[in-house]
């Protein structure tokens, strides 16, 4: 096997025994990278010399003796919505197509001090707005396991570079689903965290009541080792929860007996394909056989997720968006005769057609006369979800669903139906909605593409779900699948 | 929700957003739909509901009144339009 496909915590292993170096690491993603980049398209700046000078930094660092992480010499890749200094960030708009950010997000500032080399950074939908990257600006990545079809979204780029090898480790941010999904249409695994594990300090705002950074990796273990670096109380996020960090890895536990997991009856029903449900039936049935206590459970309100948050995530992006006016950064439109016309025509502009509708959207449910019938509505409406959570929690341990209500689907497919393309979130909205973790898990194959399983977990229990997770995946092999490009 | 071709002019100004003639039209046809979509809320009764803001419990967070240096002013400014003097410029506010 060659070293850029395999996993961190393998690499890591190599490492510790001294049976390669991290340049060898690099320079092997790096080739890997030159040789099918071209027809994925996963990333917006691929940090080559950067990439290899610190990797002799690390070796250097290595040889001299000193302790390693589980992170030390392995190379990630970051979403071009998370700030890192020096080095371009897009958020793959035209409206940042020169920004330089002066400082790194926390979680960047976290990966390096643990001695990881970032990669590159990834393509996504215009400011994570999106479920299949056809979103951004600048480029149309592309779905490695069929050129033809989406890598979901709207970390695609970080989903499509995992599945491609071009990656060890990809960091995604998931709203209302943009970690979950893609990991669910390209077969690998995506975590979004608990609203408040992991700091958001230098994450491009979206819609900060929901947004969550967190890991898309090759397997169950590396998330868990990822998780672990990443999570944290962070003075510059006052919205980061001041919980320990467990040592997530110790949470791999090959055994769910006794465990009580619901089957969510909603999303099972109406508008999620028939081969869908069957792949999550059958990682139902093995979870019984594995001694899990299998039951279903409804939970009426899961329906409503869909309308709440494109009322609440476009309310909130509509105010996070108004600091792109042409003043501090990135585009200034050249009609900018007095500042009424620098608004109007930078953001006209700079905005992609996505972004302008759910900025018209949000403003349109916050104007007066408005606020009360939509916003507000919304937000009681976000209640009721939540009881319904809790309620299902109060029962189970955890709760399985489909993570997408399909497979991948064809580029161009839905680009002119904006709702249809926002119903692609239905099982993965409820769970921002609620602030509570969720990961997606390969589990099955339909037309050759893969299906991902939904397992959700109450409030910070990562663990719960870490357990599960390795569980099914030590008991399948879908995760050791890999496409076949050249 | 019937949006009119009013309603988007309003809303595109109070957002500051300049529209062409094409996205004002297809903007006037889509957001009647979404928003359509998203009055099927109205079917939850919510009069004794409070809302939620934050999924999570959330507090007020205070920190040391304490001076620590800021980002270089170098690498702000070198991201700005239109730069005078270490200072962002932009057009003439006053006459």
């Amino acid at each position: 096997m060659e070293l850029f496909e395999l996993t961190a915590h393998e690499l890591h292993a190599k490492l510790d025994r001294k049976e390669t170096s991290a340049e060898e690491i690099v320079r092997s993603v790096l080739g890997r990278i030159s040789r099918v980049e071209n027809s994925v398209s996963a990333f917006m700046t691929v940090n080559i010399d950067e990439a290899i000078t610190k990797a002799k930094e690390i070796d250097e660092y290595i040889a001299s003796g000193k302790k390693i992480t589980p992170l030390t010499g392995i190379p990630i890749a970051i979403k071009d919505n998370m700030c890192t200094r020096g080095i371009l960030t897009t958020a793959s708009s035209k409206i940042l197509r020169n920004y330089i950010p002066p400082y790194n997000a926390t979680v960047v500032e976290k990966i390096l001090q643990a001695g990881a080399i970032p990669i590159g950074k990834t393509n996504l939908d215009e400011f994570a707005m999106g479920s299949s990257t056809e979103n951004s600006a600048y480029k149309v990545t592309k779905n490695p396991w069929n050129l033809g079809t989406v890598p979901g979204g709207s970390s695609g780029g970080s989903a499509a570079c995992i599945a491609a090898d071009e990656a060890i480790l990809a960091f995604g941010s998931d709203t209302g689903g943009s970690i979950r999904q893609p990991a669910s249409f390209c077969g690998v695994v995506g975590l979004k965290p608990t609203y408040g594990r992991v700091s958001r300090y230098g994450l491009i705002a979206f819609a900060s009541s929901l947004d969550q950074i967190g890991p898309l990796t090759k397997d169950v273990t590396d998330a868990a080792i990822f998780l672990t670096s990443m999570a944290g109380h962070d003075p510059k996020d006052s919205t980061s929860v001041e919980l320990p960090v467990p040592d997530y890895r110790r949470s791999l536990i090959d055994d769910v007996k006794n465990l009580k997991i619901g089957v969510i009856k909603e999303l099972l029903g109406e508008g999620i394909g028939s081969s869908i449900k069957k792949s999550i039936l059958e990682a139902a049935e093995l979870l019984k056989k594995l001694g899990a206590k299998v039951e279903e459970v409804s939970m009426p309100t899961l329906k409503y997720g869909v309308a709440t948050y494109y009322l609440l995530a476009t309310a909130e992006a509509s105010s996070n968006l108004e600091r792109y006016d042409g003043v501090k950064y990135g585009h200034r439109s050249d009609e900018a005769n007095d500042l009424l016309s620098m608004y109007y025509n930078t953001r006209r502009e700079g905005f992609g057609p996505e972004v302008k509708r759910r900025i018209m959207l949000g403003t349109y449910a916050l104007s007066a006369g408005y606020y009360d019938a939509y916003y507000l509505k919304a937000q009681k409406v976000r209640t009721l979800i939540k009881n319904d959570f809790d309620k299902a929690f109060s029962k189970f341990d955890c709760l399985i669903s489909p993570t997408a209500p399909s497979i991948a689907f064809k580029i161009g497919e839905k680009t002119d139906d904006p709702l249809s393309m926002y119903l692609s979130d239905i099982a993965t909205i409820p769970v921002n909605l609620a602030g509570i973790p969720a990961i997606s898990i390969p589990c099955g194959f339909v037309n050759d593409l893969p299906v991902g399983l939904q397992i959700i977990g109450k409030a910070f229990s990562e663990e719960m779900l870490f357990r599960v997770a390795y569980t099914y995946e030590q008991n399948t092999e879908w995760h050791k699948r890999k496409p076949k490009l050249t | 929700m019937k949006v009119t071709a009013k309603d988007v002019e309003h809303v595109a100004k109070l957002a500051r957003l300049g529209l062409t003639e094409d996205e004002k039209k297809r903007f006037t046809e889509q957001l009647s739909r979404i928003l359509g979509y998203a009055e099927t809320i109205n079917k939850l009764d919510t009069k004794n509901v409070s809302p939620t803001s934050y999924a999570i419990p959330m507090k007020n967070v205070f920190r040391v009144d304490k001076v620590v240096p800021c980002e270089d002013l170098k690498e702000i400014i070198a991201n700005a339009p239109k730069e005078d003097n270490n200072m962002f410029s932009v057009p003439r506010i006053m006459e």
